[in-house]
């Protein structure tokens, strides 16, 4: 192993571990808070929707429903990505790196579908404070998905140019981390947004 | 490099034996089958006290099996978990407090 690989698995750093992924759940354990604020915030004003639509009248469920099943597959499918690579199997790592943008990808053309109808049914996003709520909550979670997708496309372009090897696979482990971080606070907004019953007009 | 960091150098590379591919699929079935039966409740006429519990239930079922299995905190250094319990349990403790001061609880 390269002394620069060995450093990165943690081997030679003060704790024995890697300090690239420390600071990796350094900042997923920061984005917690990131999160919290912006769910709490939409608790305390899903009732204020004025004149608006209520979000028990606009959401559908069932299509937010195929969206989430797509989120939670990308998931299998970047920890597939990581442990081909960590057998040395390149092509299989590029074939589930790949996997998982698309799906990302089919994800975030969800969201973008779901806010155009909303859009088009009137709720805009200064409609009420319900509506402010949930476009700054579910855009901020799509900005994070979409930079996991450049991530991803990021660590695909590397493989091809043949940097991306077995020693490396930590890099891959990283992205995998954001990437089932932002799986997680789906699984969250999902079942607290959308799922628990909410107000109707 | 001391006796005790090798030692626990040696422990993690222990720790990273990860499961199989299949082990990861079946992981990821019972994580379909948990979402499935929370849209299932979406479909179903049920009291708000029954549901609402049952519903984080199943959340936090699927938010500890994809932290477990998919971001490998049950194989690496506990240090992992205590950064991101601690973000974790921060998070709750204020916004907790937040929507208690907003009356969440009782206007819902």
């Amino acid at each position: 192993m390269s002394d620069t690989a060995a450093v990165s698995h943690g081997h030679g750093t003060g704790t024995g571990l890697s300090n690239n992924k420390l600071l990796m759940w350094v900042f997923l354990g920061s984005e917690c808070l990131l999160f919290g604020g912006l769910i709490s915030t939409y608790l305390i004003y899903r009732g204020r929707f004025g004149d608006g639509p209520a979000p028990g009248d606009i959401f559908d469920i069932p299509f937010t429903s195929v969206s989430s099943f797509v989120l939670l597959m990308s998931s299998l499918t970047m920890v597939l990505a990581l442990a081909a690579l960590q057998r040395g199997d390149i092509r299989n790592n590029r074939v589930w790196l790949l996997t998982t943008a698309l799906l990302g990808s089919l994800f975030i053309g969800g969201q973008v579908y779901e806010f155009t109808t909303f859009v088009r049914e009137g709720l805009g996003y200064t409609t009420s404070p319900f509506s402010s709520a949930f476009f700054t909550l579910t855009g901020f979670h799509g900005v994070h998905v979409s930079l996991g997708i450049i991530m991803l496309m990021s660590l695909l372009i590397s493989s091809l140019r043949g940097t991306l090897t077995k020693e490396r696979s930590e890099t891959v482990e990283i992205v995998g981390l954001y990437w089932h971080f932002v799986d997680v606070v789906w699984i969250f907004i999902f079942t607290v947004i959308y799922l628990v019953p909410s107000p109707t007009s | 490099m001391s006796t005790a960091a090798a030692e626990h150098v040696d422990s993690n590379d222990e720790e990273h034996e990860h499961p199989s591919d299949a082990k990861y699929m079946q992981i990821a079935a019972i994580l379909a089958f948990v979402t499935a039966l929370e849209v299932g409740t979406y479909f179903v006429e049920m009291p708000g006290a029954v549901l609402i519990p049952l519903l984080m239930v199943m959340m936090v079922y699927k938010f500890f099996y994809v932290a477990a299995w998919f971001m490998h905190l049950r194989f690496d250094s506990p240090l992992f978990t205590k950064f991101f319990v601690t973000g974790l349990v921060l998070a709750t403790v204020v916004y907790g407090i937040l929507l208690t001061i907003f009356e969440f609880w009782h206007k819902g």
